[in-house]
């Protein structure tokens, strides 16, 4: 069953927060990866492969570049669902 | 009846499923072996859930080649992970520190090209050395190049590793020959993994590849290199050593 944007982006954040110690509460839409949350290329990759198992998606490398904000990344997972 | 049927091995340097490493596992456990994989640090969740979608599951060991204390571990951590001796083991560790590679040979300071070598080059030994008690039986140990013979645009003195890697495989296959162990090298072609892609201006030594190569090459799939490390380990190269298969669609062969 698809997953709401709610839902995807409060899984995200548990994510995120796992990986980089942040609060999840800082995690919202419009926060860049690298600029806001200074999220790294190592760390982006473990967000973006656990966001592929929790979420059922496959986000090829090409896309992960063009996922700038926390919107970016939850707008592309709904998009991605089947 | 598979290539590596009843084979134990650790493979190390699966990052994501881009990597060398990570098809190697794959298809060794296709052709039959049951395999362990390493990592570490920062590393070690990337590889814990790319490890979950390899055909069966492998368990992920702590491992640091440049850490004697990990080295020293090693054998205890693949034992306590349910295998009690190895057949095979796969070396694909590289790093150098970027100010040493994408054009910077003449700038690269010692510090950093130590790194380089200690990670890229000494580990293979090392990693040799703190697998040899588990390898009861013989075995082989696998490593992968990029062709050390020439000097390439941007890969400085990451090459240069690459080459006291080759000669070190040469010596690893001396020393580890009469206890019934080879040595052998893949030397791919450029492969579009993580780690070649974080090597600054990689695409100006891709570019040129599928053009040279009689074989022609394709830098999205690092199956064939895969498939060669799998034959290596396997029961099929019983009198090779201190060798380098060249995986790179001929290119090494050509004159231009």
């Amino acid at each position: 069953m698809a997953h709401t944007d709610q839902e995807i982006l409060e899984g995200l954040a548990e994510i995120v927060a796992e990986e980089t110690g942040l609060p999840t509460d800082a995690v919202v839409p419009e926060k860049s990866f690298t600029d806001d949350l200074d999220i790294d290329s190592l760390s982006m990759m473990t967000i973006v492969t656990h966001a592929e198992d929790k979420f059922g998606v496959r986000i090829p490398d090409e896309e992960v570049k063009n996922l700038t904000t926390v919107g970016d990344a939850v707008s592309y997972i709904a998009g991605a669902q089947a | 009846m598979g290539l590596l049927d009843g084979k134990k091995l650790l493979v190390t340097g699966v990052l994501t499923d881009s990597s060398i490493a990570f098809h190697a596992a794959r298809l060794a456990q296709e052709e039959g072996a049951e395999v362990v994989l390493s990592s570490f640090g920062r590393q070690m969740k990337l590889t814990q859930a790319f490890a979950k979608r390899l055909p069966v599951e492998a368990p992920v060991v702590q491992l640091d080649v440049t850490s004697q204390e990990d080295l020293d571990n090693l054998a205890g951590a693949v034992r306590e992970a349910g295998v009690e001796r190895l057949d095979g083991v796969v070396h694909s560790i590289g790093f150098a520190p970027q100010s040493v590679m994408g054009g910077n040979f003449l700038s690269g300071t010692w510090e950093d090209v130590a790194t380089a070598i200690h990670v890229s080059t000494f580990s293979y030994k090392s990693l040799a050395v703190a697998a040899k008690p588990l390898m009861t039986e013989g075995g082989a140990v696998v490593g992968l190049t990029f062709d050390a013979q020439f000097a390439w645009p941007v890969y400085d003195w990451m090459g240069v590793a690459k080459a006291g890697l080759e000669s070190a495989n040469r010596y690893l296959a001396r020393d580890l020959g009469p206890d019934g162990i080879r040595a052998n090298l893949v030397s791919a072609g450029p492969i579009r993994t993580t780690a070649a892609k974080s090597i600054p201006g990689f695409e100006t030594m891709e570019d040129a590849w599928p053009r040279r190569a009689p074989l022609g090459w394709d830098q999205t799939t690092a199956e064939p290199a895969a498939r060669a490390v799998v034959a290596l380990l396997s029961d099929w190269f019983p009198a090779t050593t201190g060798e380098i298969v060249h995986v790179d669609g001929g290119v090494h062969a050509m004159g231009q």
